[in-house]
């Protein structure tokens, strides 16, 4: 429902910004306000469109709930045609790879740092150009005004990505030369990697909910980076700390890695991929770009078609980690034992395992919940398999495992299937006392029926016991017991050892379980 | 409060009050006479029948009780409110409503022991309430629960003072039962899974990790192998252990062991296929407390390997039977272990006269020898046994056939403290006898298949060995009626006699055995001499009898049974194949209730109609051994309801056999050898 106003907007928002005039027209809505910027700034050329396509991908991605950073690193390297900078990648890869106390080479750094350096201009040239909107959307719309500050904050989010990705790559060789302007590079790489997570937040926030709140506190935050000028938020301070330390706990250099935090809504979102033009969601970037397809010739090209990445080493990418929206769970980033998750689905699965509810419960079990659908899966593979139950309801596929757990846990003690092996004992014991293949059938037969209702068949058991056992004389029918007859009296005296016991004793034969009684119907 | 009890008794009685002597008896008298009564139950039951407050008395002095049947266990149980122990060995049929009904009986909570190692049809059921509500349980005996599975396991588990549990031949037991027991029953001192096949590694790994407290544990064969080794032996009070049998154990499992355990003072590795002289190596060595040794029917006894038992400095006994023992590691053992007290060394090939005699010249302190079929052993070793072990309690000295009829008289001579002594299949004759009754302490004396000793070799033992309790006469057909008169008149103690094939018995001879009142098994298998007469005579003497195999007594009939249904109120056990009974013999042998085993073939005169009534008035019966023709003639109904009621049959299909020639036995066992 959302998605689908927000696509009315953005429709919006073409009509309002006029015509695109170059570019992908799959950023179609978003595109006018950068061509207006570059136009209006005179960049470089070779700039523009990595820039551009950057910045418009952020806003894309974002409106896409996920797989947003994962796609602008690979759109930046991308649309890094210029030589120079692959080189420069390059480099900073090497010196990563190598190591710390591996020599670096000023001329690479020296690169680096012009990089930095332009990156900052353009920083500078973006907030201009919002304080210049600013006064622009005294005169808009609401609606209007909220879209120009989302592709803005896109923009600038894309050039502190950047930032962060060179600082980041410098960041090894800085930490045994620690010369002035890299040093003030990393303070800033620091406080703006904060932001970003924070602006991202905003973003996501704004785009669900529709927030009019929200979007300000974005603006705020953005506009000290604009700046240049690291002021740190007071709130942000310790945070920082806590995420260093845990980068040492993980082996990654502080700042080696980006971290980026999905939000809870884009995490459990079924769609990932959105079409831009009519909303639908796709699980997959490919299908939607098949997608596309029925939109429009353009969207038929070769480029259009192909993997975003497609053709740029992966090598060159920057390392992303991520961190879940779960305040507390260590693998938040606030966590003081910070342990980053690697990878998109990492946080997909680690969010819905530890921070949902299990909604999938084994239809074969009906114990087992999963919150992830392929968990469920994976456990019905082996449902029924895993025999090894303990007390504590944990389940082993194998013997020793269950063993080795109950020898190191006090209490816990080994659990037996009742009904089950129950049910093993009384065939068993059947075909015990009846030596016949086809008494053994019977019984087995008669013997699940009491397994399925154990009260009525049961009890219908011992009458129909009873029945034959209250006569005696049915035992004796096929012999001619005369002859027996004048002595008899004296033989059953005695009550104990007579027929008595032929009474209360036919109410035992039923009760250790029902297949007992079987004798007396054959 | 008793005492105000046993006055009301009192005044119960009313006018007799000043006629009854015994409510005079303080109640602390009447338990110390109590405590004195003998084995026999049926005294307890008259003395209980005297006054009704000597039944009350009884009733609350009883600790023990042996029910017959289980249809009256709640009578009994709210009867005997302090028993502590109960025997269910004489009721095949103990149903899970039986179970319930003890423990919810008043002396439920202060039952301590319970038997049901002979019982069947329980469940887990009823054991779980057993285990719920007696609490004070220290003692289960659940041996030859044959179907007994995980649930009945996990059901006694909740038994948690448990400190007793005998589960041998529970086969179907695995090892999540044993776990749960071992969870539950943390207490437990003595465990025995002898023949549990159902048990492994892990079950018993789990027990000896649970189970700290655990002394005495048998595990044998049981497919246990060497991962569950090392934590037993970590058990830290474990004394006595049994793994006979356990093939799975080997040499390269006992040479990884880092540690013995140093409580153990018992230990048996009997049977062991795949453990070889190395392996014991290994655990003799890390043993050195050992003072029990059992290695019978193991691999080669070889000097080096017994010269690694000098370590052991407790020892006191060893067992090696059936292994074969080399002559020098015989002479090894005599120079330097130390003085063993028992030496057991049955059947095994290869001891020699000479070894076998440096070995008994060193080991001066021996108590107990037992060399059994020790076929090269002569009058030599004999000699050297009764002049250096002159303390010798237990001579057991079967089969020793290169033994001369004079050496016999040595061990009269010098061994006067034989308690025990065991000269089947042996030489000795009349002479040795004479001198044997000089051993005044004998209480087993076994003279089977002496073909040459007689009547009067016995009576000069009658005349000394007054303690005498058991004497087995079997096949030696020497003796005759004035033998047994002789040992009936001078071993008033006497409890069990076996005089099968000895021709010459008589009436006589039970006439007089008569007077042996504590006589409980009597084994008189084709004395064709004895009659009916005889054996009513011994009915009426001896009450405790609960053993009898008349097999082959053909002139004892119907008018022996009577008198034997109506005064032996002890007998469990007949033996009546070829004998002259009939179906009327049967039928009133079948009033008995104690009554279990029932061996009945080829009997002459039996019908299918009197063999039907006597099995179905017979009610405690658990065991009948049957001609198999009568299987197909037994209406199955009938066979199935016996069988729900706990009896066990047996068919046999042997044809009938005339008695063979005495001659022809020993002529027999000759070719034989």
């Amino acid at each position: 429902m959302e998605d689908l106003k927000m696509d009315d907007e953005e429709a919006l928002c073409a009509e309002t910004w006029l015509r695109p005039s170059s570019g992908n027209s799959i950023r179609q809505p978003n595109q006018p306000s950068f061509t207006n910027f570059t136009l209006s700034n005179d960049q470089p050329e070779w700039e523009d469109p990595s820039l551009l396509d950057y910045g418009v991908r952020i806003g894309t991605s974002f409106s896409k709930y996920s797989f947003a950073p994962d796609q602008d690193g690979q759109s930046l390297q991308s649309n890094n045609s210029n030589s120079k900078r692959g080189e420069v990648n390059q480099q900073i890869n090497e010196v990563l790879k190598i190591g710390k106390a591996q020599d670096w080479d000023p001329r690479a750094m020296l690169n680096n740092l012009s990089f930095l350096e332009q990156k900052i201009h353009q920083l500078q040239d973006l907030v201009h150009l919002i304080v210049s909107r600013k006064d622009q959307i005294l005169q808009q719309s609401d609606e209007l005004a909220m879209q120009q500050q989302q592709l803005i904050t896109a923009d600038l989010t894309s050039i502190i990505v950047q930032l962060i990705s060179t600082a980041g790559s410098l960041l090894p060789s800085v930490k045994h030369n620690l010369t002035g302007p890299t040093a003030m590079a990393i303070g800033k790489h620091r406080h703006i990697s904060e932001i970003l997570c924070n602006s991202g937040l905003g973003l996501d926030a704004t785009n669900i909910s529709e927030s009019h709140g929200m979007g300000p506190n974005v603006a705020n935050q953005v506009e000290p980076t604009g700046d240049t000028a690291p002021s740190h938020h007071p709130l942000d301070e310790p945070e920082l700390k806590e995420e260093d330390d845990a980068d040492e706990g993980e082996n990654l250099p502080p700042g080696s890695y980006e971290i980026l935090q999905l939000e809870k809504e884009e995490i459990l979102a079924p769609h990932t991929h959105f079409c831009t033009i009519c909303g639908k969601g796709f699980k997959r970037d490919a299908n939607l770009r098949m997608h596309m397809r029925g939109h429009g010739d353009e969207y038929k090209t070769p480029e259009a078609l192909a993997k975003p990445n497609k053709g740029n080493s992966s090598e060159a990418m920057l390392l992303k980690r991520y961190s879940c929206p779960f305040a507390g769970c260590k693998r938040n980033k606030d966590h003081k034992k910070f342990q980053p998750l690697k990878t998109i689905l990492c946080v997909k699965n680690h969010y819905k395992r530890t921070h949902c509810d299990k909604s999938y419960i084994c239809s074969r079990c009906n114990t087992k919940k999963f919150s992830v659908i392929a968990d469920l899966k994976t456990h019905e593979k082996h449902c029924g398999k895993d025999k090894w139950l303990c007390s504590c309801g944990t389940t082993f596929s194998r013997k020793d495992k269950l063993f080795g757990h109950i020898a190191l846990f006090q209490g816990h003690t080994p659990a037996i299937p009742l009904e089950e092996s129950r049910g093993v004992e009384g065939l068993l014991e059947q075909g015990e006392t009846t030596g016949g293949e086809k008494n053994r059938i019977d019984q087995s037969i008669n013997f699940s029926f009491n397994t399925e209702s154990h009260n009525g068949s049961r009890v219908q058991n011992i009458m129909d016991m009873k029945g034959s056992i209250d006569d005696p004389s049915s035992y004796l029918s096929p012999i001619n017991y005369d002859s027996f007859n004048e002595f008899s009296r004296a033989a059953f005296d005695d009550p104990d050892g007579g027929f008595s016991f032929l009474i209360p004793g036919s109410c035992n034969y039923g009760q250790k379980n029902g297949g007992q009684s079987c004798y007396s119907d054959l | 409060m008793k005492k105000r009890k046993i006055a009301d008794c009192g005044q119960e009685q009313g006018l007799e009050l000043h006629q009854n002597f015994f409510n005079t008896l303080s109640e602390e008298i009447v338990f110390t006479i109590l405590d004195f009564l003998g084995d026999n139950p049926l005294d307890k039951k008259s003395f209980s029948l005297v006054c009704k407050c000597f039944y009350s008395i009884e009733a609350v002095h009883r600790r023990a009780i042996r029910p017959l049947r289980t249809e009256h266990l709640p009578k009994i149980l709210s009867r005997y409110p302090n028993a502590e122990r109960l025997d269910l060995t004489l009721c095949p049929r103990v149903t899970d409503a039986s179970l319930v009904a003890i423990s919810s009986s008043p002396c439920g909570s202060s039952l301590r022991s319970i038997d049901l190692s002979r019982s069947r049809f329980f469940s887990a059921g009823g054991l779980s309430r057993l285990a719920s509500e007696c609490v004070n349980l220290t003692e289960i005996d659940l041996s030859n629960a044959t179907d007994l599975r995980d649930p009945g396991a996990a059901a006694l588990a909740g038994a948690r003072n448990l400190e007793r549990l005998w589960l041998g031949r529970c086969k179907l037991i695995t090892d999540m039962g044993i776990g749960c027991i071992a969870v539950g029953c943390q207490r437990l001192k003595l465990l025995n899974l002898k023949w549990c096949l159902g048990i492994g590694d892990l079950g018993v790994g789990l027990v000896a990790v649970k189970c700290s407290e655990l002394r005495t544990l048998d595990v044998s064969y049981l497919q246990i192998s060497n991962k569950c080794l090392p934590s037993i032996l970590k058990l830290p009070y474990l004394e006595d252990l049994v793994l006979e049998g356990c093939f799975g154990i080997d040499d390269d499992s006992l040479s990884t062991l880092k540690h013995g355990c140093k409580s153990l003072k018992a230990l048996d590795i009997s049977s062991c296929q795949n453990i070889s002289h190395i392996g014991l190596f290994y655990i003799i060595s890390r043993h050195e407390g050992l003072q029990h040794l059992t290695l019978a029917h193991g691999p080669p006894v070889t000097a080096p390997l017994a010269a690694s038992l000098r370590k052991l400095t407790m020892l006191q006994s060893i067992k090696l039977d059936g292994c074969s023992v080399t002559c020098s590691a015989l002479k090894v053992m005599g120079s330097y272990c130390v003085s063993l007290g028992e030496l057991s060394l049955s059947k095994c090939s290869g001891i020699t006269d000479e070894a076998f005699s440096f070995l008994v010249t060193r080991q001066k302190q021996l108590k107990r020898l037992d060399i059994t079929c020790c076929r090269k052993i002569t009058d030599v070793s004999l000699a050297h046994i009764t002049s250096s072990c002159t303390g010798l309690t237990s001579l057991k000295m079967e089969s020793c056939r290169q033994v001369s009829k004079e050496a016999f008289v040595l061990i009269g001579q010098r061994c006067n403290f034989l308690e025990e002594l065991d000269l089947t299949d042996n030489e000795v004759d009349d002479e040795g006898l004479k001198s044997i009754g000089r051993c005044s302490r004998l209480i087993v004396l076994k003279l089977g298949i002496c073909l040459n000793i007689t009547s009067e070799g016995l009576s000069h033992i009658s005349r000394s060995c007054s303690k005498l309790v058991e004497l087995d006469l079997y096949r030696s057909s020497g003796i005759s009626e004035s033998g047994i008169v002789a040992i009936a008149h001078g071993c008033p103690s006497l409890e069990m006699i076996n005089t099968s094939y000895c021709y010459g018995i008589t009436d006589n001879a039970l006439m007089s055995l008569s007077k042996c009142t504590k006589l409980h098994t009597l084994e008189c298998r084709a004395c064709p001499l004895i009659t009916s007469l005889g054996l009513g005579v011994i009915t009426i003497g001896c009450k405790q009898l609960a053993k009898l195999d008349i097999k082959k007594c053909n002139k004892i009939d119907d008018a022996g049974m009577i008198p034997l249904a109506h005064f032996s109120e002890n007998l469990r056990q007949i033996n009546l194949s070829y004998t002259s009974v009939t179906d009327a013999g049967l039928l009133a042998l079948a009033s008995i209730s104690c009554l279990q085993s029932m061996t009945i073939l080829h009997l002459k005169g039996l019908t299918l109609s009197g063999l039907t009534a006597a099995l179905l008035a017979c009610g405690g019966l658990a065991k009948v051994k049957l001609h198999a023709t009568f299987r197909s003639c037994l209406p199955e109904t009938l066979l199935e309801h016996l069988e729900a009621r706990g009896c066990v049959f047996h068919w046999r299909n042997k044809p009938f056999q005339a008695e063979l020639d005495p001659k022809c036995w020993t002529m027999l066992g000759d070719t034989l050898q």
